[in-house]
């Protein structure tokens, strides 16, 4: 158990490390960007004022509210006391709103959407490579190609061809939104019926790519172990197929849970572009119209909320990965 | 290394990626040969118009005429000038005249208009329906006898007195050979939002994806191949320091770096090159990773001990001893980041923070104003569908070849 208790000790120390220069990164990328986004939302405002004094005013009252007035490391301290309760200043684009508002009414449709169809996308994909591994002839054929292709086809594209095909030309579901356009979200049946069908192009988009890589993967490990020794010496002993295949599909897997901690981050890069597309009212989205309206202090806080939630996902698999890899195991007891 | 070669170009796999990825570099290069110009020249002023063949009209009116009779002709105009809104419309008056249509197929031509010609009567007033929707069914009868009758169609240019005045008439069974009309022009994929021709923008969007996917791949195989080589080779201190910036940015996601890096060097400064190196300065992990690790397993060798007492420098020993060694996978992560560089420009293009949109054509911008002027609603399939299809294209083909080499090299995956 003492094992254990380091990994994890060790884990968490990493974990809080990366979060830290996470923290820093988001923080002062943003702010060194060279356009003035104060300047710009007074120049909005101010529009049609002659008087250079009162614009001036106006300038230094946004500068003041924001805390774009103060040196750096200041702002940054102010920033971080903030974040910890939650608090991520107001918006530039959609002022007087707070970030922290806008990113809560966000981070559900994304979480609830990319995660499902990572771990789908993750799950059908081992399975289907799996069994062209294991029986290869005319399913593996026929089926790798069509995963290879399908795992190249970018997530965004993905989302356009469905929503080409699906929406626009059979018009089996809405063309873009969360939710019915007409509808204030509520816990009506109505509501969640829409929510569903809305639902559905977003999912099958992510999931669809994620499959086709995750196949390719899964298949060539499970390869890779079906010529190993130990299946050889386990079909000499005369040890029945069905029991050996479970022992290398269980070899094989390991590497396809670290290979998602590992590509979740790309994944929902992926997967944030796609939300544009259908305009799901997620972070992606959002940061869409950050960008466009050069909110820092929205980017910031959507790149700081889309970091963190990648860094507990991984750390989760990692720990995940202590459990079902008996040689992560045996390294912990042994030490 | 012919021999490797040899073996590499027997992988099916390596050949199929290898030809899709060379078909397509070729057309690169030889597509601009027949269709010089700027790519980003707006020969049309509408948006979106459609692929095909388009003939000047001006010119074909002064165009040498042959006289053809054909059977079919009068049909098939009296089809094409049949909008899908006027058939609909005419099975409506059927319906409220009260026959039935239930047989009636909409896209019979012959069908509709004979059925019509029995029915429609200019006096009859169905129930219900208002005043100009008679009048729209009295101007669509007007066209459908117009289009029957063989009339022909007058060109007048105005005279002195500012009267018109017939200069010359056009037969219906006038014919111009296309190849005598001075401007033919075809557009295979149609034009843009901006009226610019698809094709010749893609195939340049091609070229500069492509550029960007080899730099970014190059910068970030470079750092990723130094690191892991240091890290791995050196150890000690060296490793420890490198590793916990690796670890560091394998967590963070790279397309997060990447939003954050190029927002902040703002729209005027990212040329296409800024765009390709900020890619491969945030993808090198994966590369520095690996490459450690295959170092680490080689590191001990013999040849590298016997390297080491010789005498020979750490330059010397790692670009003689080791590099060899892992070339094969270099190759392969090369083409992988190279692949996945093109990818991340298409994103980042389509959040708006891709290469600055006036300089030169790339794919993910090509899609970034392909969505955002509706055309995947519109039903514009040319200015998205493509794009889409080469950027496929080209991972797919990179990927093929990737999966190639790696059963070459390591036979245990070989099916």
């Amino acid at each position: 158990m003492k094992g254990y208790r380091k990994y994890f000790g060790k884990k968490i120390i990493w974990f809080l490390i990366t979060f830290v220069v996470a923290v820093f990164l988001n923080f002062f990328l943003p702010r060194l960007m060279p356009a003035d986004p104060v300047a710009a939302i007074t120049g909005k405002l101010a529009s049609g004022m002659s008087d250079a004094s009162a614009v001036q005013e106006i300038y230094e009252h946004y500068a003041e509210e924001f805390g774009t007035n103060k040196p750096m490391a200041q702002q940054f301290l102010i920033f971080c006391k903030n974040a910890i309760h939650g608090n991520f200043g107001l918006s530039f684009s959609q002022y007087p709103r707070p970030v922290s508002d806008i990113i809560s009414s966000a981070i559900m449709w994304t979480v609830c959407l990319q995660l499902p169809a990572i771990l789908v996308g993750w799950f059908l994909g081992n399975l289907l490579g799996a069994l062209a591994a294991y029986i290869r002839k005319g399913f593996d054929k026929v089926l790798m190609p069509v995963f290879l292709f399908l795992g190249n086809v970018p997530a965004f594209g993905m989302a356009v061809v469905l929503l080409v095909l699906f929406a626009v030309t059979l018009k089996w579901a809405p063309i873009s939104g969360g939710y019915g356009f007409d509808m204030i979200p509520n816990f009506s049946w109505k509501f969640i019926k829409s929510v569903i069908s809305h639902y559905q192009l977003p999912f099958w988009s992510i999931v669809l790519v994620s499959i086709g890589g995750q196949a390719v993967g899964m298949r060539s490990m499970s390869i890779y172990e079906l010529n190993a020794d130990y299946v050889k010496y386990a079909r000499f002993l005369g040890i029945k197929d069905r029991k050996i295949v479970g022992y290398v599909f269980r070899n094989a897997m390991l590497p396809q849970v670290t290979g998602l901690a590992l590509s979740i981050g790309t994944m929902i890069g992926g997967a944030l572009v796609a939300e544009i597309i259908f305009s799901y009212p997620g972070l992606g989205s959002v940061m869409y119209s950050a960008v466009t309206a050069a909110d820092y202090p929205l980017i910031s806080a959507t790149t700081l909320i889309i970091t963190i939630m990648v860094l507990v996902v991984t750390f989760l698999l990692d720990i995940v990965y202590g459990f079902i890899d008996p040689r992560v195991k045996a390294a912990q007891f042994d030490s | 290394m012919k021999n490797t070669l040899r073996q590499v170009f027997h992988s099916p796999k390596f050949v199929i990626g290898f030809c899709i990825f060379v078909a397509i570099l070729l057309t690169m290069l030889i597509y601009p040969l027949f269709n010089p110009g700027n790519p980003l020249e707006m020969i049309g002023v509408g948006t979106f118009a459609p692929p095909g063949t388009y003939v000047s009209l001006y010119d074909a009116i002064g165009t040498n005429t042959e006289t053809l009779r054909l059977s079919d002709a009068d049909d098939n105009r009296i089809a094409k000038a049949l909008s899908n809104e006027d058939r609909v419309a005419m099975v409506e008056w059927f319906t409220a005249m009260g026959i039935d249509v239930s047989e009636l197929d909409i896209n019979d031509t012959d069908a509709l208009l004979d059925l019509w010609n029995e029915n429609y009567d200019e006096s009859a007033k169905p129930a219900g329906m208002t005043l100009a929707k008679r009048k729209y069914y009295k101007r669509l009868n007007n066209s459908l006898v117009s289009l029957r009758a063989a009339d022909e169609r007058i060109i007048a240019e105005k005279n002195d007195e500012g009267e018109l005045e017939k200069v010359d008439s056009i037969n219906k069974t006038d014919y111009v050979n296309i190849k005598d009309v001075a401007n033919v022009k075809t557009l295979p994929l149609g034009t843009d939002n901006f009226g610019r021709d698809v094709l010749k923008e893609l195939v340049s969007a091609c070229g500069t994806s492509i550029k960007i996917g080899l730099i970014a791949g190059a910068v970030a195989t470079l750092i990723g191949l130094v690191l892991g080589l240091l890290a791995g080779y050196l150890g000690g201190f060296a490793d420890d320091l490198i590793m916990f910036v690796t670890n560091i940015f394998t967590v963070i996601p790279s397309f997060i770096l990447l939003i954050l890096i190029s927002n902040s060097i703002g729209q005027e400064q990212r040329g296409a090159t800024v765009v390709a190196l900020v890619i491969g300065l945030t993808s090198w992990t994966w590369t520095t990773r690996s490459v450690r690790s295959q170092v680490i397993s080689l590191r001990n060798r013999d040849h590298v001990n016997l390297s080491k007492l010789s005498g020979h420098s750490l330059v010397r020993i790692v670009l003689t001893d080791i590099l060899p060694y892992i070339a094969s996978y270099v190759v392969m992560a090369f083409i992988l980041q190279v692949s996945s560089g093109i990818l991340s420009e298409a994103q980042l293009s389509l959040l708006g923070l891709g290469p600055k949109t006036t300089e030169v054509p790339t794919l993910g911008l090509m899609m970034n104003w392909a969505m955002l002027y509706s055309a995947h609603t519109n039903g514009s399939w040319w200015a998205y569908f493509p794009v889409i299809l080469v950027i496929t294209l080209i991972s797919f083909s990179l990927n093929l070849m990737n999966t190639g080499l790696d059963q070459v090299f390591n036979p245990t995956l070989r099916d």
